[in-house]
């Protein structure tokens, strides 16, 4: 059996992992454009704060490649699939023919068509180790940054460049900061650590246009830069199986992690899948259900049988020593609860949590996002108590029997 | 594989379990004289409400959440038993996110603490098993 992977990320990595679970023999061949041995993506911040090295950041140890049996083909790019005759081409001029084939090809930055943009001399995204470089490379004790984003790549950006800068601006289109996990509230007690920190906002704005070093806004304000830092928003990477399989906004996957074409199976940032807390297909670009999706199509792939079919958006993050745990959607009752800087949210309706925003103190928050994945009926439980006090106490003795105690479901 | 098991019944709620996790870590030979005058944080944890009491520390899955979220690759699990490698971790959390037993915490030194079957300590017995009075918590096999 020949086994192809596009990606050497999470869900790439995965998907040898899922793949030597079920075969210790067949042929694994990793493509990955990038000329990197695999490393966690999300830490490229914490390469610039310090906190991590290129060394510590690698996603698996030096050895993966070969314990595994696989061939690295680092800093290669896909061209073209031929699903008909099941190979892929390369951009070296070589094809390499598969029995199963895993698209985990990712994200890419998206960059809006600012006027101007071209008169910034230093500018980047912020989504790869080289992203990382070219930014550590623009910095210095003097610079201002602008970064275009507050979201959660810009945010992470910002603290890991902080100490390193004189000054950081961040703009958003929208009227708060982490708009796509936190409400309004949330996202203020985010924003007032953050700017505790020294970086200031302006939100509900936008750029008009670029002059060299400044930034001319809608509003008619101009921020002076030295660096600007692009982290809009990201794009799945989905022109490979164009033509080839269903694509919506991200490539379609099942539960199996297999795409509409024969053969072929997707899985990460640059698929669509089911979010079982709001029963919508969505993308959900995080790394532990990329991970999971790619393992499980590993598995698949390999002629096993596995279903990821729990995934929920769900997000750990922090700035400047400030934790934030949120998953699924904010629908339904509230169940609210703020003390001091913790604050806690809940949401249910249905007999179910639909989802939850805790932040400052995060602990046994997995306990909640189980609740959502495992849609446990909330009458089940003792759900007052679990709101108050996330803990195995508000399930039955039964239930903890079989959790703690080793009893058969 | 052994794993520490809970027998909820026989739980005195007496909290040693804790005092004798957050002893093991700290290589010391007395321990009222290593935990004197310091705020103990285990990774093994006593549930209490009404009477009813049992302790919580990780269920070494077998199919560990936590390891598979993992961002850094800082958790794995190897022989059955999931550590952490707390020079890759980055406090990231995304463990105290997935795990479904709440057995993942934050600790002190900058990286996520777990209970490690005191892998890392001794060998033989976890000491929290060691140290119940009263057979609440076993360490062996079971289905």
């Amino acid at each position: 059996m020949k086994y192809v992977i596009i990606g050497n990320s999470a869900a790439g990595i995965g998907a040898v992992e899922g793949i030597r679970q079920a075969d210790k023999k067949g042929e694994v061949t990793v493509v990955a454009s990038e000329p990197h041995h695999t490393y966690s993506r999300p830490l490229i911040s914490y390469l610039l704060l310090g906190k991590t090295s290129e060394e510590k950041m690698k996603y698996r140890g030096d050895g993966f490649y070969k314990e595994n049996g696989c061939d690295l083909l680092a800093g290669v790019s896909v061209k073209e699939i031929n699903s008909g005759k099941k190979s892929v081409a390369l951009d070296n001029g070589k094809s390499i023919s598969y029995d199963k084939l895993l698209v985990a090809t990712g994200s890419t930055a998206f960059v809006p068509p600012f006027e101007g943009l071209d008169t910034v001399k230093d500018k980047c995204t912020f989504m790869s180790l080289d992203d990382a470089r070219q930014l550590e490379g623009y910095l210095g004790a003097e610079k201002r940054v602008l970064i275009i984003g507050a979201g959660l790549i810009g945010l992470k950006c910002a603290e890991g460049i902080a100490g390193s800068v004189s000054h950081i601006t961040v703009i958003d289109l929208a009227p708060r900061i982490l708009s796509s996990i936190l409400n309004d509230d949330g996202a203020k007690i985010v924003q007032n650590h953050i700017e505790s920190r020294g970086v200031e906002f302006r939100l509900a704005a936008s750029v008009k246009r670029f002059e060299k070093d400044t930034a001319i806004l809608d509003s008619g304000e101009t921020i002076g830069f030295d660096i600007l830092v692009l982290a809009v928003g990201v794009r799945p990477n989905t022109s490979l199986l164009k033509d080839i399989a269903k694509i919506d906004k991200g490539i379609i996957i099942d539960a199996k992690s297999k795409t509409t074409a024969a053969d072929i199976y997707a899985a990460g940032d640059c698929t669509q899948t089911l979010d079982i807390s709001s029963g919508q297909n969505r993308i959900m670009a995080l790394l532990p259900n990329a991970y999971m999706q790619g393992e499980c199509a590993g598995i698949n792939m390999a002629g096993g049988e596995k279903e990821f079919d729990k995934a929920i958006p769900m997000n750990a993050i922090g700035f400047f020593g400030l934790h934030v745990i949120t998953a699924g959607n904010y629908t339904g009752d509230v169940y609210s609860e703020t003390e001091n800087t913790n604050y806690k949210r809940l949401f249910y309706s249905g007999n179910k949590l639909n989802g939850y925003i805790m932040i400052g103190n995060v602990e046994k928050a997995g306990i909640y996002t189980s609740l959502i994945k495992e849609q446990t009926p909330l009458d089940s439980i003792d759900f007052a108590l679990v709101c108050e006090r996330p803990g195995l106490m508000a399930f039955t003795k039964e239930d903890r029997q079989i959790k703690l105690g080793g009893k058969a479901k | 594989m052994k794993r520490v098991y809970v027998n909820e019944k026989w739980c005195l709620g007496c909290h040693l379990c804790e005092y004798y996790c957050a002893f093991a870590g700290t290589n010391e030979t007395d321990m009222a004289r290593a935990l004197k005058d310091i705020k103990i944080n285990p990774k093994i944890n006593i549930e209490e409400k009404d009477g009813v009491s049992f302790a919580v520390s990780c269920r070494h899955c077998n199919e560990p959440l936590c390891v598979k979220g993992c961002i850094t690759g800082a958790l794995t699990i190897a022989d059955g038993v999931i550590t952490i490698n707390k020079d890759k971790c980055v406090s990231c959390y995304t463990c105290i996110l997935s795990c479904p037993y709440g057995a993942v915490s934050p600790s002190d030194d900058g990286a996520v603490q777990k209970c490690e079957l005191c892998a890392k300590t001794t060998s033989g017995m976890p000491a929290c098993v060691g140290g119940c009075p009263n057979g609440a918590i076993v360490f062996e096999e079971r289905g």
